[in-house]
This record gives structure tokens, sequence and C-alpha cells, in this order.
């Protein structure tokens, strides 16, 4: 019983990174535009947020947990927020190809991040590995009491408020796509943007606005990896890239739903952590069974392409620039 | 009552076709402010001379004999990638599985050379790891290419997951062979013997790299610029519909080429195992797979272009790693100066493609 809590819990700690990533990354298609520098910009809103904690703790010895929060929020929201911006200028004043710039993001957005984890303690004339271990422990703060509750309440809230906060965003964007003018009007630039600039909608703006919102809300999902998955430290090994493009794919699970990708992500974070509790495993089997989830994300890109049902769609100008004057 | 417009501040156009001369003009241009930036940003962060770093960055790329063929054999790498993908791209297929592909590729050696040792002759090893490379990364395109043809899977997240099933294959691989037991490496494979190792040609190592490669480029240049098939995949490239009523069997192209484009990657894991490393690890392919992406695209698929580009990238990456190494600072630099450039160029483009109009200037004169 221990053991299946926690697994669940496990999975869902997981889960929050990617649900993060991919509710943006629906937020930021939905206006046609696909950026695939997600794991740039989980990227940089972790290490943003890792970078400004960390000369506030080194300023402070006694750190103000509400602060710390603060802090490591609203930097982790420019930092993607820049991000974002990056991208969209070039993908929507540049009109430049947005795989190759997306993919040209992640590489400087992933060596940016990589460079400053690795080399900030030094910089700043410390030694050592990069830490900021009071932060990490406000984010984990938990509702007091649950840790001494049953199992099944330790199931559903023995969490950090990151991941509640991830399941509302989630809802408030479909409520946001689906019952507001503005959600309609985002709908219709990205799927048929001529149409949308005819009745009057100002495209450039809904592609930047939802690029760069989207962007936030990614650089959030880096914010959680690193305050709580990594429990505030960094570790240049990648696997952040690797939750980015688990977030990419989700997105194709999900279908472009928001509330279909709350309970994608935390199926993904199970199949990821399975290895772990699947009693003897040797080390050789661990690392096959770590690709469970990959291999079931392409039997699903390849069921939902097989299936091609109508409401399953991307977005029909997902990909493609916008340039009033072509026709 | 209509509401008055005010004139933008600048407008856009399209242009014709720019001259070669012009639009190399404005991507060089590109690539100056690019280094520029980068320069700034070294020196922001080390304090040094912009002029000097990049004198640091030569040398640590060819300060030294070895430096300078280290160069060359990763330049050879990188090419090998991109001479790969080239087809892929030409015919819009996001092929970003390059990664992986390079992975099989290098299990494939690596497990001739751990198996066939004292079976088949050294003469012999050699032509038999590059099939069985060639044949592993084309499987590794294959299931891609099929799906994308047959049922218009994604192929973008089928070959990035491919990546991170070919990452788990090679740890798994790894933990097989590791050497010596419990160090989860695989250590260098054959290191006394050297069977299945690249044998030195007028005396360097890595001299068989750069004909192999060079054979590729020609061959490369050749398939997509003046033979039938390459022709096929321009013109799935352009559009599909026309390829499909001009007759052509589009989903026999998509198949074929990626076949090819997964090969040719595989082969760059042979020459990273057999030609380079001698072993086997997950970061034998290093990101290269992404990097190499942005170099078949800049340089149009044009193979001697993509020997330009390559060059340039190992360059700064040897220089940003001499000056992490100098300063004692995290080599992901080099990623960094890496994306600056590369975000240059790419935004170079829509200079090359659109001609822009700044308010009263020139504008007036073509309109009434």
């Amino acid at each position: 019983m221990t053991q299946f809590i926690s697994l669940i819990q496990s999975s869902i700690v997981f889960g929050t990174v990617i649900l993060f990533g991919s509710i943006g990354e629906i937020l930021t298609e939905k206006s046609g535009n696909l950026n695939l520098g997600v794991p740039g910009i989980m990227y940089l809103g972790g290490i943003g947020s890792l970078i400004s904690v960390f000369f506030y703790e080194l300023d402070n010895p006694n750190p103000v947990p509400i602060l710390c929060i603060l802090i490591a929020l609203v930097s982790a929201i420019i930092f993607s927020m820049l991000g974002g911006l990056i991208f969209s200028f070039l993908t929507i004043t540049l009109r430049c190809n947005q795989n190759v710039t997306g993919l040209a993001f992640n590489i400087f957005a992933g060596g940016f991040a990589n460079f400053f984890g690795g080399s900030l303690n030094k910089l700043a004339g410390g030694v050592g590995q990069i830490n900021v271990l009071a932060t990490s422990a406000a984010f984990r703060t938990k509702i007091r009491g649950v840790s001494t509750a049953g199992p099944i309440v330790q199931m559903f809230f023995n969490y950090g408020f990151l991941v509640y906060l991830a399941i509302l965003a989630a809802i408030a964007l479909k409520w946001f796509l689906n019952r507001t003018t503005v959600g309609l009007n985002l709908r219709a630039v990205g799927e048929n943007p001529a149409t949308a600039d005819a009745a009057g909608i100002n495209v450039g703006k809904y592609k930047y606005l939802a690029t760069c919102i989207g962007a936030a809300i990614n650089g959030l999902g880096g914010l959680y990896y690193v305050m709580d998955y990594m429990k505030g430290t960094w570790d240049s090994d990648g696997s952040i890239e690797g939750l980015g493009w688990l977030a990419v794919a989700l997105v194709i699970f999900a279908s472009w739903k928001p509330t279909r990708a709350i309970w994608g992500s935390y199926l993904f974070g199970l199949l990821s952590w399975a290895y772990f509790y699947i009693p003897n495993l040797t080390r050789r089997s661990q690392e096959l069974f770590k690709m469970l989830p990959y291999i079931v994300t392409i039997f699903v890109l390849v069921a939902v392409a097989m299936q091609h049902k109508v409401e399953n769609q991307p977005p029909k100008a997902l990909g493609l620039p916008y340039f009033r004057e072509e026709r | 009552m209509q509401k008055e417009h005010k004139e933008p501040l600048f407008r856009i156009s399209k242009r014709g076709l720019m001259s070669r001369r012009k639009a190399w003009g404005i991507r060089l241009l590109a690539l100056i402010c690019a280094l520029i930036v980068c320069a700034f940003l070294i020196y922001s962060i080390v304090k040094l001379n912009p002029l000097k770093v990049y004198q640091a960055m030569y040398q640590g790329a060819f300060g030294t004999n070895k430096r300078t063929w280290v160069t060359i054999r990763d330049t050879m790498m990188l090419l090998c990638i991109g001479l790969g993908l080239a087809p892929a791209f030409k015919m819009k297929f996001w092929n970003i599985g390059a990664e992986g592909q390079v992975l099989v590729g290098g299990i494939a050696s690596a497990a001739c050379m751990i198996y066939l040792q004292g079976k088949v002759s050294t003469l012999l090893i050699l032509p038999i790891m590059f099939i069985c490379s060639a044949v592993a990364g084309g499987i590794w395109g294959f299931f891609p290419g099929y799906f994308k043809a047959r049922f218009g899977t994604n192929e973008t997240l089928f070959t990035l997951m491919m990546n991170y099933i070919a990452i788990q294959t090679t740890s798994y691989c790894v933990a097989l062979w590791e050497n010596p037991y419990g160090s989860n490496t695989v250590g260098i494979i054959n290191a006394r013997t050297k069977f299945g190792w690249f044998p030195p040609i007028f005396g360097q190592m890595y001299t068989l790299n750069v004909i192999l490669v060079f054979i590729l480029v020609i061959l490369i240049y050749i398939y997509l610029n003046y033979s039938k098939q390459g022709f096929e995949i321009a013109v799935v490239g352009d559009s599909e519909n026309t390829a499909r009523y001009s007759g052509i069997n589009v989903s026999k192209v998509i198949i074929r080429t990626m076949i090819i484009s997964g090969a040719i990657c595989g082969l760059a894991g042979f020459l990273a195992v057999a030609g380079a490393g001698h072993t086997i690890s997950v970061s034998t392919a290093g990101g290269r797979g992404f990097t190499t992406i942005i170099v078949a695209w800049m340089a149009k698929f044009n193979s001697f272009v993509m020997v330009l580009f390559s060059v340039l990238l190992v360059f700064l990456e040897k220089g940003a790693m001499e000056i992490a190494s100098r300063y004692q600072l995290s080599d992901y630099v080099s990623n960094m100066v890496t994306g600056i450039i590369i975000i240059f160029l790419l935004g170079s483009e829509f200079f090359i493609n659109y001609k822009v109009w700044f308010k009263n200037r020139k504008y007036k004169e073509i309109l009434p």
C-alpha cells in the first residue's frame, strides 16, 4: 500500500511538470504557433527562478518563505516570457520556420541554463553545487496535518501548491477557450488567420500574446521541476529537456484539450516511474522499462492518426506563418 | 464615419528572387552581428577583451596539430549527420530523430566490434560494421517514415520518441557490455587489439573519416540535384498534391527517403564508434542530431555549403570550450554561443525573403 501511494505521488509530481508544459503549449498552438521550444522555455523558467532566489538567499541568511516563492514565481515568468518573446519575434514578425526556430531556441536556452546552473556558484565566488534549500522547502510546504493523516488523504493532498495551480490552470484554459469571446477569437486565429484578420481580429497581437503567456505557463513547469522535483538543485543531465518533449507529445495525446492533459500527464508520470516499483528488476531491465512512456506515446500518435476524428485534429493553420499579402 | 488610420511605422512586402551574392552578403552580415553579440556576452562573463576571446577560441580549435585534427574529426561527424538529414528535410519531413539514428548505428558498430572479435579478419570487419550501422539507422528511419506515409502520423514527435527509445537501448547495452564491471561505461572497446578501429592512413588517425564523408558529400550532392529520386524528393517537399498529380508515388518516396536518411545517420554512428571514440555511451550523439538540422536547413540542403556551416559550428564549439576550460566555467557556454549565432542566421532569412519599407520613404512612390 505505501509503495502504491508513493508511486502515485511520484507520478503526480512528475506529471505536474509536463502538465504545465502542455497547458502552455496548448494555448500557444491554439493560436497556430507551433512552439517546439518548450524544453528551452522550461530551462529558462527553471534557471530564472534559481538565479534570482540564489542571490536572494545569498544576501539574506534567514529568507522569508513567502518572499522566496514570490521572487521565484515572478522571475520564472519573466525569464520564460522573454524566451517566448524571442520566439514570437522570430516566427511571427520575421516569419522564420517554426520547427527550426524552436530547435535553435532549445540549443540556446539549454546552453544558457546549463551554463549558469553549472557556473553560477563559481561566478558568485562560492564553491560546489548551487542549491536553494530554503525556497525549495517553501515550495514543498504541505497543508498542515496531512502527513499524519490516512493514506487516501496523503495521496491527494500531500503536495506543494503548484500541483493544484496546474490543475486550476488547465480548467481555466478550457473555460477560456470554449466559453469566452477572446478564446473564440484565438481559436479562429489558429484555424484560419486570414478569415480572422478579415473579421477585424488583430492576428499578430493574438499570436504574440498566446505564445508569450503560453511560455510563462511552460516556465512554471521549469520552476516546479527545479524547486520540487530536483529539490532546489541544478542537474545538467538534460532530463528537463526530456520532460519538455514529453509535454509537447502530451498536447497531441490530449488532442488539444486542456482537461484531458491532466490525467494524461499523471499517466505519463505513472509510466515513467513504473520501473522503480516493479520488484526484482535488474539495472539492465530497468533501462528497458524506462522506454515505456515513449513507446506509449508512439502508439497514441499512431492511434490518433488512424482514427482521424474531426474533433481530435490540430488547429488548421498550425505551424504556418501568416502574411496578409500572401494568397 | 470612417476611423482615420495612422500609417504604420514600417511595412513589409515580399521580395522577388534576390541575387545569390546579395543573399550571402546578408547572411554574412548576420553572422558578424552574432559574433559581436557573442563577444560582448563572453566579455561580460569573463572580462576578457573580445578580440582576445576570438584569438583564444582560434587556439582552442586549431592551436595544436592534435586539436586541428579533433576539430576536423568532429566536423566530419556533424557533416555526416547533416548529409543524412538533407534528403528528409528537403522533402519537408521533420526528421528530428537523427540523435537516435546515430545511436543505433553506434550500437550496431559496437556490437560488431565486441561479438565478432577473433571471428572475422581485420580487413572484413570494417565493411561489416559499415553495413550493420547503416541497416540499424535505416530501420530507425523506416518506422516514422512508414507511419507518416501510411497514416499521416506526426513525424516530428515520432522521430523524437524514437530518440528516447534509442537512448534507453543504449543504456541497456552499456549495462550489458560494461567494462570493467560496475563502472557503468563500456570503456575503450578492443583497446589492445584495435579490432574494428579505423586504421591510420598517411600517419593520421582520422584520414578515413574525412575520405568517407567527402565521398558522401559528393554522392548526396549528385543524388539531390541530378537524380530522378532527388527530383521526386524536391517535388514532394514543395507540394504533395503536385507530386501525386504528376504520378509520383508519394508514400514510396517518403519511406525510401527516410530509410536513406536514417542509414546515413547510422553511418555517423559508425564514424563515432569506429573512427573516433571507440566506445559507446548515451552521449555518443551529444545533441549533434539537433544542431545539424540547422546546418542542413541553413545550407539549403547544398552539401558543399554544409561543409562551411559544419566547420563554423565546430569551430565555435571548440573555441567556446577552450574559453570555458581556461576560466573553469561550464562548457555549456558553447551551446549558448551556437544558439545565438543560429538564431541570428535564421532571422536574417527574413531580410532575404521580404523587403521592409519605412514610413514616408519610397513607399509613396509605388502607391498613388
